[in-house]
């Protein structure tokens, strides 16, 4: 949808504003090794894991720098008018001056930029970003673009990190990425124009709402729905399923149903009621009610889908040592409080619950109000119950992606 | 020296060229016909399946796309001639003003004016909101999602395009001309459809040229502006090589696309003699 993808627009994004020479040079290889790439076939880039002494062998020999560029996704760390105090609090403690920034809209995009960049070994501009789970950071750790982490520097990790979010199903022990925030994909809906509460997944196929319905246009997304609603688990489906599925969703589409497969853009659709009812991202909807919308947010009792924003190392780093410090740094209890009252997604620390509650015990008025909802929250804690209906997107190899895309996209983009 | 002055002078454009747009095509070309995929890597094996099957799956958003590139680029010309016209013959002095405030869109960015009709078409929004209210439409009226937001975002970011080369056409006749056939009985309306109309057709041509393939290759304002049933190729070829990144098949649509635009395009030229247009227009 843009100008975003405009590869002037990529570069300017993407690198230095003054490129040496040098740099000159490697962006014409770049090209002609895209060309070059273009004529004779590319060569496959798959990497095998890495091997026991890839970590050590990595990171032997880097020093801190005292810089780190950060690249992440907006209003998605704490922010206090222009500042944000807890990178200032890390930058006071580590002497490393952080340079933030919120280039990330969409794991599409920031894959297709950074992909040629890393492809040609070249420098992304950032030391760490943060990445979904997903079709494009499978491809990123397929594709040997990330560092395998030095999990002896994550001891906070290590200590304080929920037991949910180690080891996951997409990258085993952790070997490239921790998590920044979590986050859940249900149904969100404006109870002025739907009446009831809403409990079941099938609603999204209820007529009454017809052209009222927002889905997603990502197809790991859409297709988990299409699963639930046929009563199955997206971890263990295979072909015959997901084709079920697509036979659901398009039934969904062909009756009219669906308004829009919308990017975020359906948090806007939603409150400004050009839609009712729609699959929605729990801190999107959370952020609207604290900010006074009348809107609800359900995990379907079918089930609803569980994803994961990582922090990452891209290989090209310069500054690894940095990043790696602010990773751990982000895992201290104290840390992580101050960013789950900003962010409003769950938090891989649990322990930030009660930190938030006592935060709440000091303030009052409206800030006691807000932080007692957050602590209390379903969508910030969700319960035991919420999370056993949680799945994760289907883990797919290079085959199988064609398949999914070629079964699910001409739904959302027919 | 002297005889080789003309080609020195193409040679930084020329190059430019060569290096920006005919190398890029002809790998493109190349791409089209590979298998595979980005993690194991594409390879060259002259697989002429991939425009078949590129088209026959992708058919409707083809037809679709050159649906509303001709409307959209129809309803441009019937919007901007009479801007044109009236700027370029009542425009008086402030004429520059007129054309600052053609221009004046450009100053925002393009995604922006996009998005800011959202809002102003929001089923419930400060247009409709009223209207409905007052029983003058339906309440489940809406227009966003719909062909009509999509043509409309269409022709209203390139109708500067269509509005320039107009005026400057109709700003080289020569009103002595039109007075000449009045002085020679011409009623008003004559005078216009056999002197101005004729002189101004190159603008006219420039603007078709500049609208129809922007507009046939646009992509945001279906994302933005449209539903499901709105998808133009543009968007596809996004997806194929931003999303999917199956660069073989995402090259073989724009490929289709391009020799499509350029098919139609000369086709057009023949039909409208662009050799006397042309010569017009150089006069």
């Amino acid at each position: 949808m843009d100008l975003r993808t405009s590869p002037a627009f990529l570069r300017g994004m993407t690198q230095n504003r003054h490129p040496s020479r040098r740099d000159a040079l490697r962006l014409a290889g770049l090209s002609a090794a895209g060309l070059a790439l273009a004529a004779c076939g590319v060569q496959g880039q798959r990497v095998a894991p890495p091997a026991q002494d890839a970590v050590a062998g990595y990171w032997s020999g880097k020093k801190k720098n005292g810089a780190l560029r950060f690249a992440n996704w907006p209003l998605y760390i704490d922010k206090d008018g222009s500042k944000y105090p807890s990178l200032e609090k890390f930058t006071a403690e580590s002497g490393i001056k952080v340079t933030y920034q919120e280039p990330i809209q969409d794991m599409t995009t920031w894959f297709g930029k950074i992909q040629p960049l890393l492809a040609a070994n070249q420098d992304i501009g950032y030391d760490l970003m943060v990445m979904t789970n997903g079709i494009h950071l499978g491809r990123a750790i397929d594709l040997g673009y990330l560092v395998p982490l030095d999990h002896a520097k994550l001891p906070n990790f290590a200590a304080n990190a929920s037991p949910s979010v180690k080891n996951p199903v997409w990258d085993k022990n952790n070997t490239y990425t921790i998590p920044w925030t979590v986050g859940v994909t249900g149904i969100a809906y404006n109870p002025k124009y739907v009446d009831g509460d809403i409990t079941s997944i099938q609603e999204l196929w209820n007529p009454k709402y017809k052209g009222k319905i927002g889905m997603m246009l990502d197809v790991q997304e859409v297709a988990n729905f299409g699963m639930f609603a046929l009563g199955i688990d997206p971890d263990k489906s295979v072909q015959a399923d997901w084709e079920k599925a697509a036979a659901k969703l398009q039934e969904q589409r062909d009756a009219g149903l669906v308004r829009k497969y919308y990017e975020n853009d359906y948090v806007d659709a939603l409150v400004r009621g050009d839609i009712w009812i729609t699959m929605a991202w729990s801190g999107d909807i959370f952020q609207q009610i604290t900010e006074g919308e009348n809107l609800r947010f359900v995990v379907p009792e079918e089930g609803g889908t569980i994803w994961t924003d990582n922090m990452c190392i891209p290989k090209t780093a310069q500054n690894p040592v940095d990043a790696l410090t602010l990773m751990d740094y982000v895992y201290r209890p104290e840390i992580a409080q101050m960013l789950v009252e900003y962010i409003n997604y769950i938090t891989p620390v649990p322990a930030t619950k009660d930190l938030v509650l006592a935060h709440a015990g000091q303030e009052k008025g409206e800030d006691r109000k807000f932080l007692e909802e957050v602590a209390a929250s379903p969508l910030i804690y969700p319960s035991d119950a919420d999370l056993a209906r949680l799945r994760s997107y289907k883990s797919l190899s290079s085959a199988e992606e064609k398949v999914y895309e070629g079964l699910f996209q001409p739904i959302t983009q027919g | 020296m002297k005889r080789l002055t003309p080609y020195l002078l193409i040679l930084p454009g020329g190059l430019w060229l060569v290096v920006f747009l005919v190398v890029p095509l002809i790998f493109m070309v190349s791409v089209s016909t590979q298998q595979g995929d980005v993690v194991n890597g594409f390879v060259q094996t002259f697989h002429i399946a991939n425009y078949t099957d590129a088209l026959g799956q992708y058919r409707t958003q083809f037809l679709r796309s050159a649906v509303y590139g001709l409307v959209g680029t129809v309803l441009a010309i019937l919007l901007a001639y009479p801007v044109a016209y009236w700027i370029a013959f009542r425009g008086g002095a402030r004429k520059s003003t007129y054309l600052l405030l053609v221009l004046l869109p450009f100053f925002v960015s393009f995604v922006l004016r996009t998005v800011s009709w959202k809002f102003l078409l929001a089923d419930d929004g400060i247009v409709f909101e009223p209207l409905k209210s007052a029983g003058l439409l339906p309440a489940d009226f809406h227009v966003l999602q719909t062909t009509t937001a999509v043509i409309g975002g269409l022709v209203y970011n390139y109708l500067p395009f269509m509005i320039l080369p107009i005026y400057v056409a109709l700003e080289r006749v020569d009103p002595s001309v039109v007075e000449a056939a009045q002085d020679l009985y011409a009623s008003r309306v004559a005078a216009f459809a056999r002197i101005v109309l004729p002189l101004s057709l190159p603008g006219v041509f420039a603007g078709v040229l500049m609208t129809f393939v922007p507009m046939t290759s646009d992509y945001v304002n279906a994302a933005i502006l449209g539903g499901p049933d709105n998808t133009m190729i543009g968007n596809i070829i996004q997806t194929e090589y931003l999303v999917n990144q199956d660069y073989p098949v995402g090259a073989a649509l724009s490929f289709t696309l391009m020799a499509a635009l350029l098919v139609g395009i000369f086709g057009y030229a023949r039909a409208l003699g662009t050799q006397n247009v042309l010569e017009a227009a150089a006069r």
